[in-house]
This record gives structure tokens, C-alpha cells and sequence, in this order.
């Protein structure tokens, strides 16, 4: 499929393929968005690339996805924006489904904090240098991840501790 | 007492690891910069919880504060009480099933959160919209951004001490209630949404009232201006409070209101503008002071600016269908569900498969909800349930930036602050 990429993206996909040409996996568009993958080791180095020089100042969301049953099971995806140009693009990486661990961006962009916080509440995946990796919508004290896809829609009873409604009776 | 081993001294009695941890990263916070106090003689600093079911949090949301007399050292949130899991659920319902779900998200604004997943839903699988389904959603969208902030400023007036405001923003909102009953059919989780279009045509009796409150609506905004804007009570409570800085904006990711109290004019509206609002003239409400005084000037004036959206939506709005004709893209109308057998096939199928996107796709699509920034991301495996929707709401982004703007300000405008960020739960619990 040809690209259709706006000055702004193009600067982007040449800027990339000539710095870093063997961390650039693929760029595809789809429905008028432009997502580039890139490898996850080199997660930090490339979005530091883009904030000071490709001017994505904005990071808009941070999210996980589940590919269930491909290899690389978990993917991690980077909602950037370009205030300048006004443009969106979206980074992605993907990691092992055994051992889940990603660079966090919290050194480029504060904002990742809390997206990073929720995608390992809701896929396991750790971030590295994260200055504060809690769960932040599940308790602590649950084990499980419930967006990754075996954990069932119903939940899985007993796995939160619930208050007991009737005090009086022990 | 000295706050170094806060876990030692408490003893929660439920979900204990996730207290405990809460504590520990409340005392862990700043460490690099901070000097713990060697003697606290006055025994000035205390740990204070407020929430989640204090009054004054709009909804179920837990700070953790650490003061030192008045003034907050540093803050935590706790948010996730209001966590239904809707992504998890969006996974195991069609496109069209999942839609009523977003209704309870921002449940101050249902209407933008409609259109924000009808939206990318067109998106991802190429549903035309007739012009006039467009017109109706700005219309709804956009009284569904006064709803929202007459919530905002009757609360957040209430916070700093006035109770009748409240009163009077509800009269109005009371108003806009009765709109969308004529509008949808529904008060206050409206569904009027559709995908490739709306539920159900504007009759004459809506156009009437919609009529009536934008003309009557300015008068009421006027009265408003003329007892806040230079109330020394008000500008005393509200002036240099909560207040975010130029440059940490962005850094944080704040959005909406938030951020453009703070110099960003970044309104998806105007940078990637959809509906038709490349058609009409409205201005984007900028400040540069960031503190909640802004906050509130960016806000009253975004509601006469959707007053004048919603002028030229009316003026403009032409004849015509509200719904793709296309079999594939859109439910039929009930008048051909009840009288024709195609008609109730085609309903049926609708229901049960839905619309079906590529296999593999993927789209993105943001709109301005009265928070700010609300994107639905999805990515289609090519059947009628999505495989995966990502959901990026702006009062979680902007309760980030509340995490952050609280440390140094005063216990006693904790409330406010929070009032001025204007959170919702339902949507940053998801």
C-alpha cells in the first residue's frame, strides 16, 4: 500500500529511516492514521528524537493491546501529537509475552505517568524507570491483569477482597 | 510526629497492600528534593484523607495529603472506585451494543461521548453521514457542553461558598434536560447517536425550545458575568490558586479548558476540525495565567461561544435524511422495521452482527467533549465486536495535573482547585 504522508510525517519517516534505519520496523497507514513500529529497545532514544526534533511536544495517550495468540504478544502504543504542524502520530512497540518489560518515557513526557501506571494495572507490562509503577484503577492486592484476553468478562470471584455488608454477624 | 515510616503508624484494616502501598508512595514522593523535618515541635504536619466520599470531590475521588499546617506538602490521588472495566466490556459487544455504555462515562455530557464512538466507528469502516445527522449532533454536542459546564460553574461556585448559584445553573440546566427529552426521547443518558447518523429527526418542538433557550440563555449567562466577574470574594478565592504554569501544560498533559487556561489554544475543533465545524465561526477561549480564576473565564466564555455555534447550526442546518441509506452501515427506521418484512430483517441483522470494519484496521478519533480531548481508538479484527477500544478521556489526563498543581497550595483550596479542573469519575475510572 502507498503512503499518503503530509510534509510533517514525511519529515518524520525520512528523519527516522536515516538516523535510526535499523530500529524503524514499518510504517502503514490506516484509516487516515500513520503508525510506525519501531524496536522496543530503542523506545526512549527515538521518542526523544521526535519531542526535540521532530517538535511531538504532545503526548496525548499511552496504551497497551493485547495480540492475543501472534508472537510478541503485547503491544504498546504511543499517541503523539505535533502542535505545530497539528499533526497525530502514532508509535508503536511490541513486547514478549514471558517477560514484559518496556522503557517508561516519563523522562521526555510527565503526562506517560499514569497511562504507563494503567497499562501495567491492565496488561502487566512493567515499565522501566517509572518513578512510581502502581496499579491505579485495581487494588494492589488484585493478581490479575483483566484486559489481556483469557481473564474472563465476569471476573474472577473471590480475587477482591469485598467489605462485609452485614458487620453485626461475624 | 515525624512522617518518615507513615506504614508503621497505620493500620488499615482492608485491601491492606493497596493502603499500605498508596502510603508508601505518599512518602516516597519527592524524596530526592526533600529535607525531612528534623523537629516538628507544633506537631504541624499531619496525613489527611479526603475522599472518596467526600461531598466536595464530585464524585469518588480520593486525595491523600500530607499538610503541613494549612498548606499541603504533597498530594496522591486514588482513583479507580468508579472502575467498570467499560474497554473490557466494549470487547464483547457490537459497535451500536456498546454505544449506550458511553452514555455513563461522562455522564454530564452523554451526548459528546455518542458522537465521539459513532464517530470513529464511521471512521474505521467508511459510513457516510448525511449533512443534516451532522448539523443535529453539533447541536446536541454543543448543548451538551453548556449541560457540563453550568454543572461546572454551579459546583465549583458552591465550592467557594455561594449555594444559590447552584440553584440557578440547575434551573438552566433543567432546561437543557427538557431539550434533549424532545431532542432524543431521554434526559439525561440520551443514546440519540447512531452510527451513520441519529436516532431520530429534530421535530418542531425541539427546534422551538432549542430557540427559546439560546435566546433566553444570554440574558441568564449576563446576569452571571455581572455577579462573578469582579466579585472580591470570588476573585479572592479563585486568583493565583491551583495554578499551572506555561510550561509544565503540555509536559503534564493537561487538556481542554485546563490547558487552554493555560496559553494553548488546542481545541480539536479547530485543529482537526469534524462535523461541520469548519462551517460555522466560533472562537477559541485562550488564557495565560493557569490558575483556576482563567479556568473559569475560559469557560464562561466557551458557553457563548456554543450559544453562537448553536445560532449558525440552526440557520444552517439543511433537509434531508438523518441516517445512511446504505443496508450495511445503519439500523433502518422504525417506520420500515414495523411494516416491512426487509425492513425488520434488516433490523435484525443490524443488531445481531453490526457493522463490520476491515479486518486489521485501526483509526483514531478525537473530538472536544466539555473536559477536553475525548479519543476512541479502535482496532477491528473484522467481525461485528471490536478487538480492542482504547478509550482516552480527558478527566483522567487533567487528574494528573491535579496530582501535580495541589503541592503548595492550601488545604482550604483543595476544594476549589479540584471544583476548577472539573473531574468526572464515571469517565476518568472508566
Amino acid at each position: 500500500m502507498s503512503l499518503e504522508l503530509n510534509d510533517t510525517l514525511q519529515a518524520v519517516v525520512d528523519g527516522l529511516s536515516s538516523e535510526y534505519s535499523d530500529k524503524l520496523i514499518e510504517v502503514y497507514q490506516s484509516s487516515d492514521d500513520t503508525f510506525v513500529r519501531v524496536e522496543t529497545d530503542s523506545i526512549v532514544e527515538i521518542c526523544t528524537y521526535l519531542k526535540e526534533k521532530q517538535h511531538f511536544v504532545f503526548l496525548c495517550d499511552v496504551f497497551g493491546n493485547d495480540r492475543y495468540t501472534s508472537d510478541e504478544r503485547f503491544e504498546v502504543v504511543y499517541n503523539l501529537m505535533n502542535l505545530r504542524t497539528q499533526t497525530r502520530l502514532f508509535l508503536k512497540a511490541r513486547v514478549e509475552e514471558e517477560n514484559p518489560v518496556i522503557d517508561s518515557v516519563t523522562s521526555i513526557w510527565k503526562a506517560a505517568g499514569w497511562n504507563e501506571r494503567e497499562v501495567y494495572d491492565m496488561f502487566g507490562i512493567r515499565f522501566e524507570g517509572h518513578p512510581d509503577l502502581r496499579r491505579i484503577f485495581m487494588p494492589e492486592d488484585f493478581e490479575y491483569f483483566p484486559m489481556r484476553k483469557e481473564f474472563p468478562l465476569l471476573g474472577i470471584p473471590g480475587s477482591i477482597e469485598l467489605p462485609n455488608t452485614t458487620p453485626d454477624t461475624e | 510526629m515525624k512522617l518518615q515510616n507513615i506504614n508503621d503508624k497505620v493500620d488499615p484494616q482492608f485491601q491492606e497492600l493497596h493502603q499500605r502501598s498508596i502510603y508508601k508512595s505518599l512518602e516516597d514522593k519527592h524524596t530526592t528534593i526533600e529535607d525531612v523535618d528534623i523537629d516538628d515541635p507544633l506537631n504541624a504536619k499531619m496525613i489527611l484523607n479526603m475522599g472518596p466520599q467526600h461531598p466536595a470531590t464530585h464524585g469518588v475521588l480520593r486525595l491523600v495529603l500530607q499538610l503541613r499546617g494549612e498548606t499541603i506538602e504533597k498530594t496522591k490521588l486514588d482513583i479507580g472506585y468508579l472502575h467498570r472495566g467499560v474497554e473490557k466490556i466494549a470487547e464483547n459487544k457490537t459497535y451500536q451494543e456498546f454505544m449506550p455504555y458511553t452514555d455513563r462515562m461522562d455522564y454530564l455530557s452523554p451526548y459528546s461521548n455518542n458522537v465521539a464512538l459513532c464517530m470513529a466507528v464511521e471512521k474505521i469502516a467508511n459510513v457516510e453521514v448525511p449533512d443534516r445527522a451532522q448539523y443535529i449532533r453539533m447541536i446536541g454536542c454543543e448543548l451538551a457542553r453548556i449541560s457540563s459546564h453550568l454543572l461546572w460553574l454551579g459546583t465549583m461556585v458552591m465550592d467557594a461558598g455561594a449555594i444559590s448559584f447552584f440553584i440557578w445553573t440547575f434551573r438552566e440546566r433543567e432546561k437543557i434536560y427538557d431539550i434533549m427529552d424532545q431532542i432524543a426521547g431521554h434526559r439525561f443518558t440520551v443514546s440519540h447517536s447512531r452510527i451513520g447518523g441519529v436516532a431520530n429527526d429534530l421535530t418542531e418542538d425541539a427546534t422551538a425550545i432549542i430557540k427559546e433557550f439560546v435566546n433566553s440563555f444570554p440574558k441568564e449567562l449576563k446576569d452571571w458575568h455581572g455577579l462573578l466577574d469582579r466579585n472580591r470574594i470570588f476573585i479572592d478565592r479563585n486568583e493565583n490558586v491551583g495554578v499551572l504554569e506555561t510550561k509544565d501544560a503540555l509536559d503534564l498533559g493537561a487538556t481542554g479548558p485546563v490547558l487552554r487556561a493555560s496559553g494553548y489554544a488546542v481545541d480539536q475543533r479547530i485543529i482537526a476540525p469534524y462535523l461541520k465545524y469548519s462551517e460555522v465561526d466560533f472562537e477559541i477561549p485562550t488564557r495565560m495565567e493557569g490558575d483556576n480564576l482563567a479556568r473559569y473565564f475560559v469557560r464562561m466564555e466557551e458557553l457563548h461561544e456554543s450559544i453562537r455555534i448553536i445560532k449558525q447550526c440552526l440557520d444552517k442546518i439543511p433537509t434531508g435524511s438523518i441516517r445512511s441509506n446504505n443496508a450495511k452501515h445503519a439500523y433502518p427506521s422504525k417506520d420500515e422495521v414495523y411494516y416491512s418484512m426487509e425492513g425488520m430483517i434488516h433490523d435484525f441483522m443490524m443488531t445481531d452482527t453490526g457493522i463490520c470494519p476491515p479486518e486489521g484496521a485501526e483509526c483514531y478519533h478525537a473530538v472536544e467533549s466539555p473536559k477536553g480531548e475525548l479519543g476512541y481508538y479502535i482496532q477491528s479484527d473484522g467481525t461485528g465486536h471490536p478487538w480492542r477500544i482504547k478509550i482516552n478521556t480527558p478527566s483522567f489526563r487533567n487528574l494528573q495535573v491535579l496530582e501535580n498543581i495541589l503541592d503548595g497550595e492550601m488545604v482550604a483550596d483543595t476544594v476549589v482547585v479540584i471544583g476548577g479542573v472539573d473531574p468526572v469519575m464515571g469517565e476518568a475510572d472508566k
